[in-house]
């Protein structure tokens, strides 16, 4: 039985994402009433001194050829090498559709209990208890594994991102002998999205239109601009994504996207069962509904009784000026 | 080819999900039960490679107990030839994983298709395990598809609205997302030939469950909101100074 905590850290382009810095912090504070270090496990690249700043003491990582493009067996393989370099009591991982992938494959190999998408963790008699939703957010419960190893996702934008400042982590290469069968299943390319936002379920800012935005011109016209202005990604109803207003991934709800963003805005949206499923953890909700008595306005922080064709304009003015 | 589908009944999305009385889970007495949306695509997925003639028999595996059948039923409605039903005697991801690949290998399945994940769990687990159980390839959450021979092609959400092409070959694990296809109806004939189709039932040795759970309840009361007065314009300033100072998000 290991001790301390793991926190695998994700990384693009602009280089390592928010979701392991929340995750860092919340390790840290976790680490120090369960015992132990925060390590962070990078996948793909080096280094990980940065690290550090929000709590990691070590970065072990896994890189090299093998590790070019994505693949379920290659990224499963190396964060076993990392978990044995480690040893620790518990993983912790964004709930990302990365994760998602590779871990199952890896707590099935390490006989690990592992919990999906906890939005708050805490230590309780040395061991760390996920709250999860389930049921699509209609129910809560306590999840913990009793023993052996747990590896838990978490909802990105689930803790805040502490000041930073700690000292460098140590950085520590580990060595990954893919098996046969590893890159079985690889990534042989990438469709790029036109624009770069933020994916939704990291958003922390998401602005989402319904059906009644009538047409797919008037959702480019009215809603992607909305959310241009606060840097927040676009969203959808299932009954507009339905009707061809916006594309499938853009889809928020029980069978759409799961989100958790400080604000989310909704335009025209009535707040069916299906769709609050994917949006009810949201920090701040803001709804736009012509319909005093749409189901939103029951889960809305602010509301405004409105015709969204004229509140939308006016509110996207409201916050050109402002990020001016 | 030999398709499997993995199916599971799962409470009607919009259902109301009662807490038991003493927290220890979800009262299902009076629930009304769907075949988990996701497996939805997956089912139309292997009937759509039937009617192309790419597979030659598809299967339903379920773990479940007995009442599972009805919904099992349906599925067998809309086309799929047969089904096994698993039994298990601790339920979670890995038991079921474990359980769903002992059945597929016993059937010589080539392909197994599930939904990306359970509504009721929402666990996203089991058909990874199962990959991983199985010693197979797999391409999870897709929403575009091709098999072609024994090679596979999946189309997955990368993040921020781009997707990463995912290659593998046959024997296979594929998790089915919304976008994928639109799942038909059963047909009246199909309602009808699904009374005589067969549902087989194994027993499948499992652990003791990793992931204990407790203290269920309802999602906490949000607090309750404001609906802001005046003419448009004094609506929406009044929401940019609230959205800044009191909720302090911009
Ligand atoms: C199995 C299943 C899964 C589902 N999954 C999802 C899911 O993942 N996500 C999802 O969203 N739904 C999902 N649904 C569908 C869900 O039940 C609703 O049908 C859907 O959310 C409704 O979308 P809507 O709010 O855009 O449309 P409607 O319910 O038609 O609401 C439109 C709203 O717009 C308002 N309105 C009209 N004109 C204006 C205007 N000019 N200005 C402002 N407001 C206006 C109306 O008052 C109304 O409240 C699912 C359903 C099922 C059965």
């Amino acid at each position: 039985m290991g001790t301390g905590i793991l926190v695998l850290c994700e990384h693009d382009d602009r280089g390592f994402k928010k979701t392991g810095f929340e995750l860092l912090g919340k390790a840290s504070e976790l680490a120090a009433a369960i015992g132990g270090d925060v390590t962070a496990a990078v996948i793909g690249r080096a280094g990980g001194a940065e690290l550090g700043a929000h709590g990691a003491a070590t970065a072990l990582s896994a890189s090299g050829a093998d590790f070019a493009s994505y693949s379920t067996g290659a990224w499963a393989r190396a964060l076993q090498a990392i978990v044995a370099a480690a040893d620790p009591a518990v993983v912790l991982a964004p709930a990302s559709s990365r994760a998602k992938d590779f871990l199952p494959r890896l707590a099935a190999r390490l006989g690990a209990g592992m919990v999906t998408e906890a939005t708050d963790l805490r230590a309780e008699g040395g061991k760390v208890v996920a709250r999860r939703p389930m049921y699509a957010g209609k129910a809560f419960a306590d999840a913990h594994v009793a023993s052996g190893l747990a590896i838990i996702t978490v909802r990105p934008n689930s803790f805040p991102v502490g000041a930073g400042g700690g000292a460098a982590a140590t950085e520590q290469a580990v060595s990954v002998a893919l098996q046969d069968g590893d890159l079985a299943a690889r990534v042989v390319d990438t469709e790029q999205a036109a624009t770069s936002v933020a994916d939704l379920t990291e958003a922390e800012r998401i602005v989402s239109g319904g059906r009644s935005v009538k047409s797919k011109e008037q959702y480019d016209s009215l809603i992607r601009p909305l959310a241009a202005s606060i840097g927040a990604t676009p969203g959808a109803s299932r009954a507009c994504v339905d009707a061809g207003y916006a594309p499938h991934s853009h889809q928020v709800g029980q069978t759409g996207k799961v989100v958790n963003p400080s604000l989310y805005i909704a335009c025209g949206i009535s707040g069916a069962i299906q769709h609050l499923a994917g949006m009810r953890t949201s920090r701040i909700i803001v709804a736009v509904n012509t319909d005093p008595d749409a189901p939103i306005f029951q889960h809305a922080t602010y509301g405004i009784v409105g015709d969204m064709f004229e509140v939308a304009p006016m509110l996207r003015q409201a916050f050109e000026q402002l990020e001016a | 080819m030999k398709v499997g589908v993995c199916l599971k009944r799962v409470p009607a999305t919009d259902t109301r999900i009662k807490i038991a009385s003493s927290e220890s889970g979800v009262d299902t007495s009076d629930v009304k039960w769907e075949i988990n949306p996701y497996d939805e695509f997956a089912l139309e997925a292997a009937l759509l490679m039937k009617d192309a003639k790419q597979a030659s028999e598809v299967i339903i595996f379920t773990v479940g107990e007995k009442g599972a059948e009805a919904k099992v039923r349906e599925g067998l409605a809309r086309g799929a030839d047969r089904a096994v039903r698993v039994e298990v005697g601790e339920v979670d991801a890995l038991n079921i994983a474990s359980a769903l690949a002992g059945a597929v290998k016993g059937e010589g399945v080539d392909l197994v298709l599930a939904g990306k994940q359970a509504i009721d769990s929402d666990d996203s687990q089991v058909p990874a395990m199962m990959a991983e159980v199985l010693g197979w390839g797999q391409i999870t959450e897709v929403d575009q598809l091709e098999v072609d021979g024994s090679a596979v092609k999946g189309w997955r959400n990368a993040g921020g609205g781009s997707r990463d092409v995912v290659a593998t070959t046959l024997p296979a694990v594929v998790s089915c997302d919304k976008g994928l296809n639109e799942p038909r109806y059963a047909s009246l004939r199909g309602i009808m030939k699904a009374k005589r189709k067969k549902i087989a039932v194994v027993n499948a040795e499992g652990g003791s469950a990793k992931v204990a759970y407790s203290n269920w309840s309802e999602p906490p009361a949000r607090p309750p909101g404001r609906v802001l007065d005046g003419d448009n314009a004094q609506r929406v300033s009044e929401l940019v100074r609230l959205l800044r100072q009191e909720a302090k998000v911009l």
